[in-house]
């Protein structure tokens, strides 16, 4: 919100410069997140009059004029502009100056022009970066020509109104009460301890017997609605001060009527409307909800189709206002208006709101409603717009108020003790400075012993406890007073992390031994992500959760597989030259009983691993059995279907009986449509199916007493037996074999068609309680008990 | 005889010391120690010595094989050493090429830091608890003094999923789920993803927070100070220190913002902290009575404090990162630089 200093000076006597201000009101609760000196551009520019002009020697357009510019000595300016004479009063930008030009600064330097000296030069209002409403004439084609009242040799900056300093404050959304210039000096007041000058609400009403009756018909939307009847309007210009407020806020000067509602508007916070009293048909006010299909146009020409949610204020026959948003277009005050009929009303945040994101219409009324703004404040208002009214000349306030009032106008009352405020702090604040600083923000403090019975000012809605006079007092005491200590009365916990989150870190701790990196994906991603895996219709992948309101259909649904990210990393991490890479994402992924939502949807966690560039299927696999070493449990790998894998190298993996994942080479034909010419492995496992297997127990097996004994073993199978179908053949043979481990692979036409030859490294190790160890007899005896087994059953030859 | 030694004694030194290498050095060893050598051949002749000159003959044959030994041994210790040197000097290796392992992976730096954060908290006594982030519009916001038609819910652009659920927006929303099942002492920390509609340089729609809780008797302001100035010390430097200054948050009351005193320029102001000295790094309060209120817990009776921080932010203040889109991109050049 943009609050000048010098306005705030109408009610707080500031004796601190705007810096100091600005350290002030960060340290009590607002930060200024801009503060801007307006002439800070605008430098070395004195009142200068023109006491002599002749023609340029050697240039038809230039006119050269003598200058008296007061202690800064006569000059010599040449111009090219048409509109200067003798007489007249100009801001002349002296040798070394700043300006401003075309978006920029310009500094002006001392020269000659066509050999004639010129020792400056005279500045139009848009070289001093004003328009009308800071100084009339600051818009003509030319030279800003100075009224008289400039005293000359004087800096320009006071003269036309750019010597003030602007602060652009934050508002915490708890102190809708601080979106004006009057809010904010009320803190300026209380933070400086000064007193508070009121803005001035008296008038004189003259006796009218036009009556505009108001009917609310909805008071929960409206709780408070003041009308009051303005006659023998005439429509004009504000004066300069009033526009040039207006203007240092960013609100051009409209009409004075219109200028008065924006001025009460910046100056107190309360949105109020004028309405040309001639254009309400049957003369009446109501104040009621829009029929569904009822159409509206306002002030800026827009046409809005409404429905029953929207609050509108109408005539005798239809809308005249979209309430608290903005007028129509029909009722607005125009050059012809006689008579006005000013709204100041509360409006309930959430309908202005609603009506306001709905129709996509903001304005500085709606912003404010939206905020919540108290019920008091549209009667001080009124009378202020009254007053103003009045005083501008510009229209007669009458006898006639409506004020049709559901609000509770009652103040809170907050007994409470200072011990109390204090306990929630930590510190003692003295009761001599909490009653001071309590009563500097006009609540009302009735002291009896440490109970302080504490009444709220009407505009405080946010406060209703002893908390939040806590943090009235410590805002204004100062945050430097609280001195830090270490839960000093607080009781010892037990911290840390759970098992399943310790675990959860070791599956990542394992992978990173593994040589992956971890990545980060958003929860969501496209729909299309589904039919980049060729998931069909009725996978259950594509029952996604859809976002309502997502940022784009990229991140529309949130993720049922995790997979599809991973691709994406991948791509990219190519695209980008990175030409091999691991990676992996822990993130849960999230699975709806229904759609539409009924209930809270299942979150899961999944892991993703995702290798391009080097390594194959079982450098992945690798991994999932680091995993399963680290976890100590055991995946099965069965050949599966996944149509976005490759047929030939994918595997469905199960833990026991349960299905937990997949694991396999991107299906060539995907990553062709992704243009990826390098070879991808996925994984993607359910972590919430592991987790019950996570507790990995170690107890000490007796070390064997006799060595083991290795022996390779050869054999030549069909093509379609599997390393896992040999392996459990082979263990299931003898008791004595503890291991078989594949080495080798080969397959060679001496072999045959769709044959290969297999090689394990078998261990041998004898019963715990033998008592000699096993001699190469008894080895012989288990290999060829093994070599049998493994003919009879799978048609395996020794090679 | 005195002579012959003297001489076998002479000969041996002049050929030993001929010798280039050990084994040609044997060879002379051999050639007067050995079966054949020229002492054996003395100790034969000792057959042919008178019987009562023999002990005296024989100890100076033995004297003279010990003399000889001797010498040997030593040169062949010299000549061994030697040999040892050239032999080593030979084998010597590019001690700068590289040695040779599996490459290691990294962790994400958001779960670096939400590990180290995890670190500090949990010896101060937190237990960490992770709400879903999926949630419904009561635990994110109602029962965070946030009603419907609250402006505060303006300060958040929501995704909402139906009517009734939407993507957490702060990991508040998980200390309402702990009060609810947890009476005090309570001190819990929320790590999790969080979601907000905002897309731009400086926003992404998911980020991290880290939600602090600790509700018990007597518990004040100075102590949520207290316990914030020991999390800066250990996360940014010893010599960091916290300032505190009102803000708002509907679910605390006093609400502060906390500012962190600049690491880079130890607070006399920098780029880094645009001269201010400070660094705005979390949010934090007294819990609102309501909150307690909301959740069975007499307010009376207890009063707490509450942080968050977002963990990206520390994670890019840590780490010296520019630019909060590459937390998401995953590229591996940028991912690799977080090594352990």
């Amino acid at each position: 919100m943009l609050v000048p200093f010098s306005w705030l000076k109408d009610y707080v006597e500031i004796d601190v410069s705007a810096e100091e201000l600005q350290n002030k009101l960060f340290s009590c609760g607002f930060e200024v997140e801009e503060l801007t000196y307006l002439g800070k551009d605008v430098t070395g520019v004195v009142v200068g009059l023109i006491t002599e002009t002749k023609k340029h020697p050697d240039a038809d357009r230039l006119t050269v004029c003598t200058v008296d510019c007061g202690a800064h000595g006569i000059k010599q300016i040449c111009t090219a502009a048409t509109n200067v004479f003798v007489g007249a009063k100009v801001p002349c930008a002296l040798d070394g100056a700043t300006v401003l030009h075309e978006g920029g600064i310009q500094k002006i330097k001392s020269g000659k022009l066509r050999g004639e000296l010129s020792e400056g030069m005279f500045c139009s209002g848009e070289e001093l970066g004003i328009n009308n409403d800071f100084y009339e004439g600051a818009e003509v084609y030319g030279i800003l020509i100075l009224g008289d009242e400039a005293k000359v040799g004087e800096d320009i900056r006071p003269v036309v109104g750019i010597d003030d300093y602007l602060f652009d404050i934050a508002v915490t959304a708890n102190r809708p009460d601080c979106q004006s210039i009057f809010g904010m000096a009320r803190e300026v007041a209380a933070v400086l301890k000064k007193p508070l000058k009121q803005p001035d609400t008296s008038y004189t009403p003259v006796k009218t017997d036009v009556v505009v009756p108001v009917h609310v018909h909805e008071s929960t939307l409206c709780p408070r609605y003041i009308g009051h009847y303005v006659k023998d309007v005439k429509i004009g210009k504000a004066p300069q001060w009033m526009r040039r407020r207006l203007a240092l806020c960013g609100i051009r000067g409209i009409s004075d009527i219109v200028d008065i509602t924006n001025f009460v508007l910046l100056e107190l916070g309360q949105p109020m409307h004028a309405f040309d009293r001639n254009f309400l048909r049957g003369g009446e006010i109501n104040v009621r909800r829009a029929k569904k299909g009822e159409k509206i146009v306002t002030l800026d020409k827009k046409e809005f189709t409404l429905t029953e949610e929207n609050l509108l204020i109408c005539d005798g026959v239809s809308g005249v206002a979209l309430a608290g948003v903005m007028g129509g277009l029909d009722s607005e005050i125009k050059d012809t208006t006689t008579e006005v009929f000013f709204e100041a009303a509360k409006f309930a945040r959430d309908s202005v709101r609603k009506t306001s994101r709905s129709l996509g219409q903001r304005s500085d009324s709606s912003s404010r409603f939206e905020k919540g703004l108290d019920a008091f404040t549209p009667e001080f208002a009124m009378n202020r717009a009254l007053h103003l009214t009045e005083k501008l000349g510009c229209g007669v306030p009458t006898s006639y108020r409506t004020d049709v009032n559901a609000a509770d106008m009652t103040p809170k009352t907050i007994v409470t003790t200072c011990e109390k405020i204090n306990s929630l702090l930590g510190i003692t604040v003295p009761k001599e400075e909490i009653v001071s600083i309590l009563t500097r923000l006009f609540f009302k403090v009735e002291e009896k012993g440490d109970t302080l019975t504490v009444t709220v000012p009407l505009w405080r809605d946010d406060v209703d406890g002893y908390p939040d006079l806590a943090e009235e007092v410590i805002r204004m005491y100062g945050y430097e007073h609280i001195t830090p200590t270490f839960l000093s009365a607080a009781s010892v916990t037990h911290g840390g992390l759970n098992e399943a989150q310790k675990c959860e870190l070791k599956v990542k701790r394992t992978l990173q031994h593994e040589g992956f990196m971890e990545a980060c994906n958003y929860s969501f991603y496209s729909p299309k992500d589904f039919d980049l895996l060729r998931l069909s219709a009725d996978a259950p992948e594509r029952k996604a959760i859809k976002i309502l309101n997502p940022i784009g259909e990229d991140l529309s649904v949130m993720r049922t597989i995790l997979a599809p990210s991973m691709i994406a990393n991948v791509v990219r991490n190519v695209r980008r030259g990175n030409e091999s890479g691991r990676l992996f994402e822990l993130a849960n992924v999230y699975l709806a009983d229904a759609l539409p939502l009924v209930d809270m949807p299942k979150e899961k966690q999944h892991l993703v691993l995702g290798m391009w560039g080097e390594g194959d299927f079982f450098d992945l696999k690798g991994a999932l059995t680091a995993l399963e070493e680290a976890f100590d449990f055991t995946f099965s790998y069965e050949r599966g279907e996944k149509s976005f894998l490759h047929p030939g190298i994918s595997a469905t993996l199960k833990c026991g009986e349960k299905e937990v994942g997949w694991i396999g080479e991107l299906h060539p034909e995907v990553a062709n449509a992704l243009a990826l010419e390098k070879k991808v492995y996925l994984a993607e496992l359910d972590l919430e199916l592991l987790k019950k297997k996570f507790a990995k127990d170690i107890s000490y097996h007796n070390l064997p007493r006799f060595p083991e004994v290795e022996r390779d073993l050869a054999v030549v199978v069909d093509e379609k037996v599997t390393c896992a179908e040999m392996e459990a053949c082979i263990l299931r043979a003898v008791k004595a074999v503890k291991k078989a481990e594949l080495f080798d692979v080969y397959r060679g036409k001496q072999l045959g068609e769709s044959k290969k030859s297999m090689a394990f490294r078998l261990t041998f190790a004898c019963d715990e309680k033998a008592e000699k160890p096993l001699s190469p007899e008894d080895v012989d005896k288990f290999f060829n008990k093994i070599v049998g087994n493994l003919k009879h059953n799978l048609g395996a030859e020794l090679r | 005889m005195e002579q012959d030694t003297q001489k076998i004694v002479e000969e041996a030194e002049a050929e030993a010391a001929k010798a280039a290498d050990s084994r040609a050095l044997y060879e002379v060893k051999m050639k007067f120690l050995g079966r054949a050598g020229k002492v054996t051949a003395l100790l034969k002749g000792m057959r042919e010595v008178a019987a009562e000159l023999r002990p005296a003959f024989g100890k100076k044959v033995n004297e003279l094989r010990e003399t000889l030994e001797a010498k040997f041994a030593a040169l062949e210790e010299k000549l061994k050493k030697k040999e040892m040197a050239a032999k080593l000097s030979g084998e010597q290796i590019d001690v700068t090429m590289p040695g040779r392992r599996r490459a290691q992976g990294t962790l994400h730096p958001v779960t670096r830091v939400k590990n180290e954060l995890i670190d500090i908290f949990a010896g101060m006594g937190f237990e960490v608890f992770e709400g879903p982030e999926i949630e419904t519009d009561y635990y994110n916001f109602t029962a965070l003094n946030t009603p419907a038609d609250h402006p505060a819910r303006d300060m958040q652009d929501t995704f909402y999923l139906g009517e009734k659920f939407l993507l957490r927006t702060q990991t508040s929303a998980g200390q309402i789920r702990v009060m609810e099942n947890k009476k005090p002492p309570i001190k819990i920390l929320c790590p999790g993803k969080v979601f907000r509609s905002d897309d731009d340089a400086t926003h992404s729609p998911m980020f991290h927070q880290m939600e602090g809780l600790v509700v018990d008797k007597h518990i004040t302001l100075c102590d949520l100070q207290g316990m914030l100035d020991e999390f800066a010390r250990t996360m940014f430097s010893q010599s960091s220190k916290t300032r505190l200054r009102p803000s708002y948050f509907p679910f605390t009351e006093p609400s502060v913002e906390v500012d962190v005193s600049c690491a880079s320029c130890g607070g006399k102001g920098c780029s880094l902290c645009k001269g201010t000295g400070w660094i705005e790094v979390l949010g934090a309060g007294m819990v609102n009575r309501r909150v307690l209120e909301n959740c069975g817990i007499d307010p009376d009776k207890y009063t707490g404090f509450a942080f968050g921080m977002g963990i990206e932010r520390i994670a890019m203040l840590k780490y010296g990162i520019n630019n909060i889109k590459l937390l998401t991109e995953n590229d591996v050049r940028f991912l690799e630089q977080f090594k352990d």
